[in-house]
C-alpha cells in the first residue's frame, strides 16, 4: 500500500486555499525582483485532506498502538494538552509584544521554571533550548563558560561513559571539548577506577545519564560525582531518563550540577514524528548566571490584590541566546498542563508505574531473552536480540517481526555496549493487558526463530510496505520529487 | 492520572517481579533522600486544568484584540483550517522520529514532499528535514561552511541586515570555536556591496538576509560574485512566503538557503515552535547536518522512503558528527507542507502579492503624514522601516492605549535608531485597520 506524492496528484488550475482580492490599490512590482515559476503542486482541498489522511494511516503512533521505544518515553499524550496549547490567548500572541500584554504567557513560563526546579532540586532553569540535544549543547557551553570565568582555560576534557547517547559526544565536540570514553563495570555502573585515572587539572566534567541507557540506576553516581567535584570538574546530567525518578530522587541530590529536561519525553508532550521537542536546562546556584537567555522573571513583586509583573531577563554571564525568541512556547504550555494535572503525587505515581511496568516485562521475558545486566531496572531495560542456537537471527529480525503483531519495536542496536540490543521502555501509561500481549508476542517470536526462521527474516509481512532497500537510498540519493542526480561523491 | 492499573494489576505485577511494594523497586538508589515531597500544587482534573489555563491565557492580549503591525521575524498570517485539522491526527503527532520505515511511511513521505517543496521554493538542489528555527538554521550554515573548509577558513561575514537575534544565536554556537564574525560595524545604510571588502581567502561564509531584517530587498549578485571569486560560500536567509513572489536565491548563486518557516501557516505562539529551513547545493549534501528522507523500494518493488545518509549523524558518528541535532521540527514541517500544498503554485503567489500591496498601501499612508518617512528607498516586501518625528517608544506607548501595536521599536537594538519603527503588514491587516492606524499615527505628527 503506497500513496502517490502530492506532486503526482497535481493538476494545472487546481487550488486548495484562496485569499481575498486586495482591498487596497495595488502597487507596481518590479519584474527584476520577481520569480518566473513556482514549482509547487496544484491540488484541491479535498485532495490535500485525503492525501495527508492516507499518509497518516501509514504511521504507527502511540494513539494506534504500544510503542516501547527505549530511551524515548513514548507515553500517552493527553488530548487536553492539544486543547490548552491552542487557546487563542496562547497561539495569537507575538513574541515581541510589550510585556504588559503577555503577562499570562510569561507568568506561565515562570511557573514552569519553578516547577522544574522543584522536581529536579536545581536552583535555576531556562526554557530556551528547543530539544534535548539543544539543551545538552547549552549545558556543555555553561560548563565551559563556568571554568573560563574562573580563569581555568585548561579544563577541556569531558568524560563520557560508553553507554551514553550519541548526542553527548557530539554536543561536547560542538563545544570544542576533548572526549574521553569511560568503560562501564560489570554491573553496568560507571567504572570508578577508570574515572579516578582521568581526574586531573584538565577535567572539565563528566556527562552522566542516570538512570543510564541500560535502564539501571548507576549505583556509583554519588561516588563518581564526588570524585569529579574534588578534581574541580562539573557533572552534566542527561535528563532523557527523568521519567524513572520524578518524586523518587531529585537529580541535584546525586551531585549533578547541570541537566536538561526533555519535555517531550517526561512531561507528555507529543514527539510529533520527530519534533518539536523542548529541552529546558536546569543548574545549581553557581551556574545560574550562565543560563541561556532569556529567562522568565518577576520584575516587580505583586501585592495582595495585584499580581507580580513578569518579564524576560538575560542572566548576567549568559552563554547567550541559543535560538530566536523564548523557547518552544507551544510545547511549554502542554508540559505545564500535564504537571498541573498530576501534581507532585501524580508525578511520583507516574515514575513508580513506569518502573513497575518495566520490571514486569523484565520478569516475564528474562527466561526467553538474555538480559546481560540483570537486576531490578528502572523505567527500561536492555535485552539481547539473539540466541546462540540460531545465530542467523538478529535483533533487527525480532524488531521487524514485532510489527506484524501491531507493536512498534523497541530501540535496537543501542546502547552500543550490549550486542544486538533491544532496549524496551513501556512507560507508565500502558495496561497489564498490553504488556502481557507484548510478552506473548516476544515469546512466540522466540519460538518462531527456531521453527521458522524465514518468517523473521522476511518480516514484516502485514505492514503497508516491506523492508526497504536502504543501500539503494544512499546509492541513488533521490531526495526530492522529480529530481534525481548524482549528488557528488 | 493517565494510569490504567487496577489494584489487582499492581499486586499481580509486584508479585511477578518478586517484590513486596514500590519502595523495593528503588533500593538500588543509594540515598537517604528518597521520595522527597515535591513543592508543587496538588493535582487537578482535566476540567479544572482547562479552566485554569483559560484564565491564564485570558491575561494575554491577542492579535484578535489588538491591531498589530509587529513583525521583526514572526508574522501574523492566515492558516487554512485544513492545516490544523490534519495536524491533530494522532498517527502524525504521537509518532516518534521515523526510525522504523515500514510503519512510518506517513512521516517519511511528508518529509520527502516537504524537501521537494523547499527545493522548488528556494531554487536549491537539496533540503534537509528542518532545524529548530531560522536562527539555528543560520548557525548550522556557519558550522557547515566552517567544516567544508576543514577549519582552514575561520572568517564568517554576517550582514548587518541579519536579524540581530540570529547574530546572537550564531555567536552562542561558535563561542568555543576559532570562527571570527565580521560585518557588525558595516553601516546599515549602505547596500550589500559594502560587505565585499571584508571577503577574502580566509572567509568561509557570507550570510545575508532576503528580505533583510529592516524589510529591504537587495540585489546580491555582485556580492555573490565577489564571494565566489575567492571560493567563499554564500548563505541567504529567507522569508519563504516572500519567495512566493521574489526571485529564488538559487537564481543568484546562493550556496545555502536558510529560512524561518513560521510564515508558512504556523501560529505566532509567542515565538515557537517555528521551523528552520535549510537547503543547499548537491555538492554539499553530505556536509549538511540534520535528517534527510530519501526514496527507495521495498522487497516487493514498491516505492518507499527512509531516513538516509545517516552516517553523517550523531547516533552513528558520535564525537565525529558535524552537529548534535536529532529531534527537529517534524510536526511543524508537516504543517508547512500542508500549507504549501493547499495554496500551491498560485495561492502562494497570491498571498505574497497581497502582503506586498497592503504593505505598500500602508507605507504610502504613513509617509503622507508630516514627520514620517521611509528610512530606505530599497524595494520591500511586507515590512519597512519608518523614521518618526519623536521616539518610537513614545509612539508605541501612546498607540498601545488605543490597542494598536505600531511595530518593532528599533531603538531596542541600537539607541541611535530610537526614532525608527519596523512595520509589518500582512494579509490579516484590512484596509480600514491600515487607515485607522495611519490616522492614529497622524496624531503623533505634532507636539
Amino acid at each position: 500500500m503506497t500513496e502517490a506524492t502530492i506532486f503526482e496528484l497535481s493538476s494545472p488550475g487546481r487550488q486548495g486555499a484562496y485569499f481575498p482580492e486586495p482591498d487596497v490599490p495595488t502597487a507596481p512590482i518590479e519584474a527584476a525582483i520577481t520569480r518566473d515559476t513556482l514549482p509547487l503542486p496544484e491540488v484541491s482541498e479535498i485532495d490535500v485532506v485525503r492525501h495527508f489522511t492516507r499518509l497518516s494511516q501509514l504511521n504507527h503512533g502511540v494513539d494506534t498502538g504500544f510503542y516501547p521505544l527505549g530511551s524515548c518515553t513514548m507515553k500517552y499524550n493527553p488530548k487536553i494538552n492539544e486543547e490548552t496549547c491552542r487557546l487563542p490567548g496562547f497561539t495569537k500572541i507575538h513574541p515581541l509584544q510589550p510585556v504588559e500584554t503577555v503577562q499570562g504567557a510569561i507568568g506561565l513560563m515562570y511557573e514552569l521554571q519553578e516547577w522544574l526546579k522543584a522536581i529536579s532540586g536545581f536552583d535555576a532553569v531556562s526554557l530556551q533550548p528547543a530539544a534535548g540535544a539543544h539543551g545538552e549543547l547549552s549545558g556543555v557551553l555553561i560548563i565551559r563558560a563556568y571554568h573560563r570565568a574562573r580563569g581555568n582555560h585548561k579544563r577541556v576534557k569531558m568524560l563520557i561513559p560508553d553507554s551514553a547517547h550519541g548526542t553527548n559526544p557530539a554536543s561536547s565536540t560542538m563545544s570544542k571539548l576533548e572526549i574521553v570514553e569511560l568503560p562501564s563495570d560489570e554491573r553496568g555502573n560507571i567504572n570508578l577506577d577508570a574515572l579516578k585515572t582521568e581526574c586531573d587539572e584538565t577535567l572539565a566534567g563528566i556527562m552522566i545519564t542516570n538512570p543510564n541507557t541500560l535502564g539501571l540506576f548507576d549505583e556509583n553516581i554519588k561516588a563518581a560525582s564526588d570524585l569529579v567535584h574534588e578534581a574541580g570538574g562539573l557533572v552534566y546530567g542527561d535528563g532523557a531518563n527523568l521519567n524513572a525518578i520524578m518524586g523518587i530522587i531529585r537529580p541535584s541530590e546525586l551531585g549533578i550540577d547541570v541537566m536538561h529536561f526533555n519535555l517531550h519525553k517526561t512531561f507528555s508532550t507529543p514527539h510529533g514524528g520527530g519534533g518539536p521537542g523542548s529541552g529546558p536546562v536546569g543548574v545549581s546556584a553557581d551556574l545560574a548566571s550562565f543560563l541561556p537567555a532569556p529567562i522568565a522573571a518577576i520584575i516587580e513583586e505583586g501585592e495582595e490584590y495585584t499580581p507580580p509583573l513578569y518579564g524576560l531577563i538575560d542572566p548576567d554571564n549568559s552563554i547567550g541566546r541559543v535560538k530566536a525568541f523564548h523557547g518552544h512556547f507551544g510545547v511549554i504550555v502542554r508540559a505545564f498542563t500535564y504537571i498541573m494535572m498530576l501534581g507532585g503525587n501524580g508525578l511520583r505515581r507516574a515514575s513508580e508505574h513506569a518502573v513497575l511496568n518495566a520490571n514486569y516485562l523484565l520478569a516475564r521475558l528474562r527466561d526467553t531473552y538474555h538480559v546481560p545486566y540483570d537486576r531490578i531496572c528502572m523505567h527500561e531495560f536492555v535485552a539481547e536480540g539473539k540466541w546462540e542456537d540460531v545465530p542467523d537471527i538478529h535483533a533487527l529480525d525480532i524488531a521487524k517481526r514485532l510489527m506484524d503483531f501491531g507493536f512498534h519495536p523497541p530501540t535496537n542496536y543501542f546502547p552500543l555496549i550490549v550486542s544486538e540490543a533491544l532496549m524496551i521502555e513501556p512507560t507508565e501509561t500502558e495496561s497489564k493487558e498490553t504488556l502481557d500481549a507484548f510478552v506473548d508476542a516476544l515469546i512466540q517470536i522466540a519460538a518462531e526463530a527456531r521453527e521458522n526462521p524465514e518468517l523473521l527474516h522476511a518480516a514484516p509481512h502485514i505492514t503497508p510496505i516491506r523492508r526497504l532497500d536502504e543501500l539503494k537510498a544512499v546509492r541513488d540519493l533521490v531526495l526530492s520529487c522529480g529530481f534525481s542526480d548524482d549528488y557528488g561523491d | 492520572m493517565f494510569l490504567p492499573h487496577t489494584d489487582a494489576d499492581r499486586d499481580d505485577m509486584l508479585q511477578t517481579i518478586g517484590v513486596d511494594n514500590f519502595e523495593d523497586l528503588f533500593r538500588s538508589i543509594p540515598s537517604d533522600r528518597l521520595f522527597p515531597k515535591l513543592d508543587l500544587p496538588d493535582g487537578i482534573t482535566e476540567m479544572e486544568a482547562l479552566a485554569e489555563l483559560q484564565h491564564i491565557s485570558d491575561a494575554n492580549e491577542t492579535t484578535d484584540e489588538l491591531i498589530s503591525f509587529l513583525g521583526a521575524g514572526a508574522y501574523n498570517h492566515y492558516s487554512p483550517a485544513a492545516v490544523d485539522s490534519i495536524l491533530r491526527r494522532g498517527e502524525f503527532y504521537t509518532a516518534y522520529t521515523p526510525y522504523q520505515p515500514e510503519i512510518s511511511q506517513g512521516t517519511l513521505q511528508t518529509i520527502f514532499e516537504y524537501q521537494s517543496m523547499i527545493v522548488g521554493l528556494t531554487g536549491m538542489d537539496v533540503s534537509n528535514a528542518s532545524h529548530y528555527d531560522g536562527a539555528t538554521a543560520v548557525a548550522e550554515a556557519v558550522n557547515m561552511a566552517h567544516q567544508n573548509f576543514r577549519g582552514r577558513r575561520n572568517k564568517v561575514v554576517l550582514s548587518p541586515g541579519l536579524n540581530p537575534q540570529y547574530r546572537e544565536t550564531v555567536s552562542t554556537y561558535i563561542q568555543e570555536s576559532d570562527i571570527q564574525l565580521r560585518g557588525e560595524d558595516i553601516p546599515l545604510t549602505g547596500n550589500p556591496n559594502n560587505l565585499i571588502p571584508l571577503i577574502d581567502k580566509e572567509t568561509a561564509l557570507v550570510v545575508v538576509q532576503y528580505p533583510d531584517f529592516y524589510g529591504r530587498i537587495h540585489d546580491f549578485s555582485k556580492l555573490v560574485e565577489a564571494a565566489h571569486k575567492v571560493k567563499s560560500l554564500v548563505a541567504v536567509h529567507v522569508n519563504p512566503l516572500a519567495l512566493g513572489l521574489l526571485k529564488p536565491p538559487g537564481d543568484f548563486g546562493a550556496d545555502i538557503v536558510t529560512g524561518e518557516g513560521q510564515t508558512l501557516g504556523l501560529p505566532l505562539a509567542f515565538g515557537g515552535p517555528y521551523l528552520g529551513i535549510f537547503a543547499t547545493r548537491k555538492k554539499y549534501v553530505r556536509k549538511m547536518a540534520g535528517r534527510i528522507a530519501g526514496e527507495t523500494v521495498d522487497g516487493k518493488g514498491q516505492r518507499g522512503y527512509v531516513l538516509t545518509l545517516s552516517t553523517r549523524e550523531q547516533h552513528i558518528r558520535r564525537e565525529r558528527a558535524s552537529s548534535n541535532i536529532c529531534t527537529n521540527q517534524g510536526l511543524v514541517l508537516l504543517a508547512a507542507t500542508i500549507y504549501m500544498s493547499l495554496l500551491g503554485k498560485n495561492g502562494l503567489r497570491q498571498v505574497a502579492e497581497l502582503n506586498y500591496h497592503k504593505a505598500h498601501y500602508a507605507a504610502e499612508k504613513i509617509t503622507a503624514i508630516p514627520g514620517f518617512e521611509l528610512v530606505y528607498d530599497t524595494p520591500f516586501f511586507n515590512e519597512f522601516t519608518v523614521r518618526c518625528p519623536r521616539p518610537a517608544a513614545e509612539i508605541n506607548k501612546h498607540l498601545l492605549a488605543d490597542d494598536i501595536i505600531v511595530g518593532y521599536d528599533l531603538g531596542q537594538i541600537d539607541g541611535s535608531m530610537n526614532d525608527q519603527i519596523l512595520i509589518a503588514v500582512t494579509e490579516m491587516n484590512s484596509r480600514p485597520e491600515i487607515e485607522y492606524f495611519a490616522q492614529a499615527l497622524s496624531e503623533e505628527s505634532y507636539d
